[in-house]
């Protein structure tokens, strides 16, 4: 455990020691509140909520997460410094979750920096604050996902580009299956329900969107905590060789 | 006590080490040597446990690298080749990694082990400065540092004074000599003179494979002029007498005549400094000196890695 927050704290520093950490917040978040103003239209639809954020949440991931992610292994392959880090007395294992937990640390700095949008949403109305506290619950936990998807396709090469094209193509993927507009195709494909129901059932919005208005229930975080598991355990495999 | 045994690597159909079996025990300084893509770089990385082998293993302690990795990676330091490190910490923080992996978590323990290594490679002017920012040989120092903060038994270099001046080549040399005693050391080189002057036992490896493995002195006398002796006779004196005379000794299998300067190669490598002196004085030749030519490593190596 030890182990895994020497590496932690290493790598989630490592951000902040390149002016990359500072860009990145900025961009995160005048992304995720601009997109949720401007698109999302969070001040006209004249509602104490923060719907208007959470639902643009997954679609910002798909690139913002990958910038973060696709460095975590790509780059110690590149620099020849996972050599170093593997004859060291640690086990991949511990390598691959400290430096997972770092990037999610990071991100989840990120999600928790938009603080202003609660704020500005209990100055102005009078808003339910829980759905406010699952939705941010179901955005660090999907960040997380995301995440996991990329540390496993960022071990798959030395080259950052390659590593952000696979993961932002994986992610897409994934959240495509669940999007409404996908599954309305596949139903006038004529593909029967069941299948469309079993494709969304594997798509971060399907597990998201109820977390956003509200609803936590176990099958939702056992999905999201399976796919970070999985992955992980596919990145040390790959580490492994 | 590192064992290597019988390690072997494929990549793909190629076979890039082809059983290497060695140990090197406390006190050994063991120099790999041998041509770019011999083998030397993926042997020292599956004794590490970076690579996995083919078949074969490797113990550093007696530790199976792949049955107790942990255990096995405590026990050494290592400097892979072109000593990567975290560029953008500064050379504190950076010790400061390696030495929280290598267990030292209290701070004064910490902090003891790493002005430890500062005042051993020299790295006291630069310890805040960030890594990318520094030059190559501090670089080379920072990544030795490293190796040698948990003060281990075992130390494993990969090519450790590449891209280094004359002037640090000569300190990483001095550094590693003074750890020589107490340590058990494998060096992968490709300059024969840091055999001569760290090392006390010659491992060379060619396609995969070690053909060589012997203590410095005796692979020097795998030169064909080991021993030999030059004499430069004195304008008057004729040459043609003392070619006669020492052609007819056993001891010496050939003797050249170049701008009247005679080699003499001895049978066998023996000594023959004395027996000639001796004879120049019995018989009175007139000589202007007599030296012995330096033996050039690389010939020997040519001659090895090129006649397989």
């Amino acid at each position: 455990m030890r182990i895994v927050f020497t590496v932690l704290k290493r790598e989630f520093l490592g951000y902040f020691r390149s002016p990359v950490a500072y860009v990145f917040l900025i961009v995160f978040l005048i992304a995720s509140i601009g997109l949720s103003w401007f698109v999302g239209n969070f001040f006209e639809t004249n509602s104490a909520s923060l719907l208007s954020y959470f639902y643009i949440q997954p679609w910002i991931f798909l690139f913002l997460i990958p910038a973060v992610g696709m460095r975590l292994w790509a780059e110690e392959k590149r620099s020849g410094t996972w050599e170093l880090l593997f004859t060291l007395p640690l086990s991949v294992t511990q390598a691959v979750f400290g430096k997972f937990l770092a990037g999610w640390a990071f991100i989840s700095l990120a999600v928790v920096l938009s603080f202003t949008m609660p704020l500005t949403v209990g100055y102005l109305g009078d808003p339910d604050w829980g759905p406010i506290f699952t939705g941010y619950f179901g955005t660090i936990l999907m960040a997380g996902s995301y995440l996991s998807i990329c540390s496993l396709t960022s071990a798959l090469t030395k080259n950052q580009v390659i590593s952000f094209v696979l993961s932002v193509i994986t992610c897409l993927i994934l959240v495509f299956l669940g999007w409404s507009v996908f599954n309305d195709l596949m139903l006038a494909a004529r593909f029967p329900v069941w299948l469309v129901d079993s494709f969304s059932s594997f798509s971060f919005l399907t597990h998201f969107e109820p977390m956003v208005k509200g609803l936590v229930t176990v099958r939702d975080t056992i999905f999201f905590l399976s796919v970070m598991g999985f992955s992980l355990f596919v990145n040390v495999l790959v580490l492994e060789r | 006590m590192i064992e290597s045994d019988h390690l072997v690597k494929d990549f793909g159909l190629i076979r890039a080490v082809d059983d290497v079996t060695f140990s090197v025990k406390k006190g050994d300084v063991l120099g790999f040597l041998g041509p770019n893509g011999a083998g030397k770089s993926t042997t020292m990385k599956m004794i590490t446990g970076f690579l996995p082998p083919t078949s074969g293993t490797a113990r550093v302690g007696g530790f199976d690298i792949h049955e107790d990795p942990i255990s096995a990676k405590r026990l050494f330091g290592y400097l892979p080749e072109n000593g990567p490190v975290y560029q953008e910490m500064t050379v504190l923080e950076f010790l400061g990694f390696i030495a929280e992996l290598r267990g030292y978590r209290a701070s004064t323990k910490k902090a003891r082990q790493i002005d430890r290594v500062i005042e051993i490679c020299h790295l006291e002017e630069v310890r805040n400065q960030a890594i990318e920012t520094l030059s190559k040989g501090f670089r080379q120092r920072v990544g030795l540092a490293q190796a040698v903060i948990h003060d281990p038994p075992y130390l494993i270099m990969d090519e450790p004074t590449d891209g280094l001046d004359p002037n640090q080549k000569q300190e990483v040399r001095r550094l590693i000599a003074s750890m020589a005693e107490e340590k058990a050391i494998i060096l992968s080189t490709h300059i024969l003179e840091e055999v001569q002057a760290m090392c006390n036992r010659v491992v060379i490896i060619t396609r995969g494979a070690i053909i060589v493995d012997e203590k410095p002195e005796e692979f020097r006398q795998r030169h064909p002029r080991y021993n030999a002796i030059q004499l430069n006779i004195a304008e008057g004196q004729s040459s043609i007498e003392i070619r006669k005379e020492l052609g007819e000794l056993p001891e010496i299998e050939e003797v050249h005549e170049k701008n009247g300067a005679l080699l003499l190669v001895p049978a066998d490598g023996r000594s023959i400094d004395s027996l000639v002196l001796r004879m120049a004085q019995e018989k009175n030749w007139e000589l202007k000196n007599i030296e012995k030519p330096p033996i050039r490593l690389e010939e020997v190596f040519w001659n090895l890695t090129h006649s397989t």
